[in-house]
């Protein structure tokens, strides 16, 4: 039911989504790195990232404004950068007086404002992305071809495997809160503070010892199935001659975007 | 929506090349030591367990609840994780779950989530088990009691660490930054503490087997007490002069080398720039700190008093 | 519930050449001190098929985890002659398939593919041996396109599939299934009973549905209260009314 809030991977059958998961994960980053280092206020270079953005968007056959319907996300953050709209470097562009406050945005200030709003922004459609074309396994696999400690990699595929499962639970245990709640009906609701702490303390407590018990569970699967501290993993993705072309025909892509922010 | 984002979560851009690298340098120091620690001393069991705690943890981060004015208490789950864990497998479990929320739910960016995992994943652990190992073999009360500090204070620690890394990439002024984050993370805080002391005392009622003193201490040495008191001190101390007197802050980090762009010149601060009310910072913080930890005091007082009085119930 | 303690029945034990499983007076305690099993005793020949019914409680999973020795209590055990050791663990759990009671248990990997891989890798096959295991497994219980698919898509029905797909691909000599037709609708349900009827394969399955094992059990065992209270032909068994109220059983 609500499992498609978390799966953001889009069924389609396109370039991208064929490309290999470790190029697209190279290339996300070297993207967001990119991003990064361009100077404040390149615009045009930005604009260039951008289409790169919906050039990838037409591609993997998502629709030119896939990835921009969902970057609302970093929208709450930006208001912490607001402040460096009136960052005493620059020229002063305007004084606004609120009541006993005077405000004074900067050119300085408005462009380094900017240029971490665009920045932000393209990043994270270029993550959006990446997920909405590469199935989280594939990414996990990726990782592990990366070098990643094989430690982590396993504990993120469990915590990718059961976050569904616990979730659910979660979900189960919050509904039988309000289902009792419901019943106070007449007596103050909600109740005190900590009274309301308490029954979502419980519901953490409740919650961890489930998965702790079925993490035994678990551990005997594996036992049964000849797990003797070793995991052992099979990769089944090979590099082709198109990922290798993909690779490289980005990263030169990236190169003449650092090449516009930087040569004036 | 079930996932509400924390504002610890830095995303992408908001953070410089410089400052991202030199915290992905330091979580990937510490997250190497977990990984060679937890090798050595956790038995094969601890993988499946590992796995699914990051993913408790998860879940458990969607259970909020109002604390009061329409902020609702965040779970982050690091001092928990690393109480119930030991330090070490708890960095690797925030690690993980901090990773798949960037991930998979572009909740923190990429080349910022060393500095995520640090604030989140590393700073918690270490205040979260530090200040709890000091009285790990004491009565269940006491334990409760250091829980609850200890999960309030490294929240505010992380928000502390967030809004300087914020300010040292020039992503925002420190004087705004700093009050903005500790303020809304005073009751964030607060919320988590409060579902981590509920928690343990649930679990310590259902399953006392688990919170052993042996178990719990076997992850980490006396080491943790004093890295959790001396990282305890430095945000308190920090806060407080950070929020009351940031040019000297800036000039430090402009003599490591630090400061980016911006807010670099504390001599060039326009006079016309003042916002009134945060004149006296200072004083403001330091009372508001007291009255915060005298308030979750009392909280952590009545919920341990009513946790006795109820009967246990499955 | 009147439960008398010593065998109701006289149980002889049947012997056959090729018994593939001997088990002779097993007891066990969990640590909490609860006593699951107290003394067991049962065989199984090659390619029977066997179901072991009886109340909630009554020692069927614990029996289960002993087969490829995840819990070890007293008494023995044999597989195909080979007694349940340390050293021998490994072949024992490659001849021993046991199938959990929760599917969302047995599949832990992200995707099923990975999932029916794990025994066979954990086996020390090579990659090549390894992928046609997984094929012929997917295909054996008609899952042959799921590789790719997320575990956590499935339906519980596919998930039961699935969970015996990762024993099969160890190409075990005894199917051990805990509860397999617990929580699926009717029609997954019959699709289960078709494929364990197909499976040629050795089969000891726990079950609460005497609807299945009258169909496809010849032969059916009841545990109460950690002992074997009856063992015999299944259609006998369920026609004594008495032994199976006295057990909390009813008659399909
Ligand atoms: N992990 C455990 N720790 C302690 N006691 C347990 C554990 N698992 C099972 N038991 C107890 O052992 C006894 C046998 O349980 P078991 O799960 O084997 O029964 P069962 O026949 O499989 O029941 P069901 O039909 O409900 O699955 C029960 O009394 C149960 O409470
Ligand atoms: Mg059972």
């Amino acid at each position: 039911m609500h499992i498609n809030v978390f799966d953001h991977y889009h069924f389609q059958d396109s370039l991208i989504h064929r490309l290999d998961a470790r190029v697209k994960a190279a290339v996300t980053v070297a993207f967001i790195l990119s991003n990064a280092i361009l100077p404040d206020g390149n615009w045009l270079a930005f604009a260039v990232a951008w289409l790169v953005l919906l050039l990838g968007n037409d591609l993997s056959r998502l629709g030119l404004g896939y990835t921009f319907k969902r970057s609302y996300i970093v929208l709450p953050f930006v208001l912490v950068a607001i402040s460096v709209i009136f960052s005493p470097l620059g020229k002063p562009l305007a004084q606004w007086h609120l009541g006993f406050i005077t405000l004074i945005p900067t050119n300085f200030g408005v462009a380094r404002f900017f240029s971490i709003l665009v920045r932000s922004w393209l990043s994270v459609q270029m993550a959006i992305l990446l997920v909405a074309t590469t199935q989280f396994p594939d990414l996990i696999h990726a990782f592990e071809h990366l070098r990643l400690p094989r430690i982590l990699t396993t504990i993120i595929a469990f915590l990718y495997r059961y976050l569904f499962v616990l979730t659910d639970e979660a979900l189960r245990l919050l509904r039988a809160r309000e289902a009792r709640s419901a019943s106070l009906q007449g007596r103050k609701r909600g109740g005190r503070l900590t009274w309301r702490a308490k029954v979502t303390g419980s519901m953490v407590g409740q919650l961890f010892l489930r998965s702790y018990e079925r993490s035994d569970r678990i551990y005997y699967a594996m036992l049964g199935r000849g797990y003797t501290g070793h995991l052992r993993t099979l990769n089944p993705h090979a590099m082709t001659r198109l990922d290798w072309l993909a690779l490289i025909l980005s990263l030169a892509v990236l190169s003449f975007i650092q090449l516009l922010g930087w040569v004036r | 929506m079930l996932l509400s984002p924390a504002p610890l979560h830095i995303p992408d851009g908001f953070l410089t090349p410089f400052i991202s690298l030199v915290f992905w340098g330091a979580t990937m120091i510490m997250v190497g030591l977990a990984i060679s620690k937890t090798n050595k001393t956790l038995g094969e069991r601890q993988i499946p367990l590992m796995g699914l705690m990051a993913a408790f943890i998860f879940a458990a981060q969607m259970l909020n609840f109002p604390v009061a004015g329409g902020t609702s208490g965040h779970f982050l789950g690091g001092a928990l994780a690393a109480i119930v864990l030991g330090p070490w497998a708890g960095i690797l479990v925030m690690t993980a779950v901090i990773a798949v929320q960037a991930l998979l739910f572009q909740d923190g960016g990429l080349l910022v989530m060393g500095a995520n995992i640090f604030n989140m994943g590393i700073l918690t652990v270490v205040i979260g088990f530090g200040l709890y190992r000091m009285v790990i073999h004491r009565k269940i009360g006491a334990r409760l009691v250091a829980a609850g500090l200890a999960s309030w204070l490294a929240t505010m620690a992380a928000a502390l660490l967030t809004s300087l890394q914020l300010w040292l990439s020039g992503a925002s002024r420190l004087e705004i930054v700093l009050p903005a984050m500790l303020g809304v993370h005073t009751p964030i805080g607060l919320g988590e503490a409060l579902i981590t002391v509920a928690a343990l005392a649930f679990i310590e009622r259902t399953r006392p087997d688990l919170l052993t003193s042996e178990k719990a201490a076997s992850g980490g040495g006396r080491g943790w007490i004093i890295a959790g008191i001396i990282v305890s001190l430095l945000a308190v101390l920090l806060s407080p002069l950070a929020s009351g007197s940031p040019d000297g802050l800036e000039r430090v980090a402009e003599n490591l080398g630090f400061l980016e762009i911006g807010q670099s010149a504390p001599c060039e601060i326009l006079p016309d720039y003042t916002i009134p009310f945060l004149g006296e910072t200072h004083l403001s913080t330091i009372i508001a700190g007291m009255v915060g930890a005298l308030v979750l005091l009392g909280l952590l007082i009545l919920l341990g008093r009513s946790l006795r009085k109820s009967p246990p119930h499955t | 519930m009147p439960v008398k303690h010593p065998p109701d029945y006289e149980i002889t034990i049947p012997e056959c050449k090729g018994d593939i499983l001997r088990i002779r007076d097993l007891r066990f305690a969990y640590p909490d001190g609860r006593v699951a099993l107290r003394g067991v005793s049962l065989n199984v020949c090659e390619g029977e098929k066997v179901a072991v019914v009886g109340p909630n409680g009554a020692g069927k999973s614990t029996l289960m985890l002993h087969l490829n020795g995840i819990l070890r209590g007293h008494g023995s055990i044999s597989i195909a002659g080979m007694s349940i050791t340390r050293e021998n663990l490994p072949i024992i759990r490659a001849m021993v398939g046991l199938v959990f009671h929760n599917p969302d248990d047995q599949l832990f990997s992200p995707t099923v593919f990975d999932d029916v891989a794990f025994g066979p890798l954990h086996m020390g096959l090579p990659e090549a041996e390894v992928y046609t295991r997984v094929d012929e497994a997917l295909a054996a219980v008609q899952m042959d396109d799921f590789g790719k698919r997320l575990s956590h898509h499935l339906s519980a029905g596919q998930k039961k599939r699935i969970a015996i797909a990762t024993v099969l691909a160890m190409r075990p000599q005894i199917l051990v299934l805990d509860e397999p037709s617990s929580g699926l609708d009717p029609r997954a349900r019959r699709s289960l009973i078709n494929l364990l009827r197909e499976l040629p394969i050795t089969m000891l399955i726990s079950t609460h549905d005497l609807a299945m094992v009258e169909e496809l059990f010849p032969r059916m065992v009841i545990m109460d209260e950690g002992f074997v209270v009856a063992d015999g032909p299944t259609a006998k068994l369920l026609e004594d009314g008495v032994l199976l109220e006295a057990h909390g059983l009813e008659k399909p």
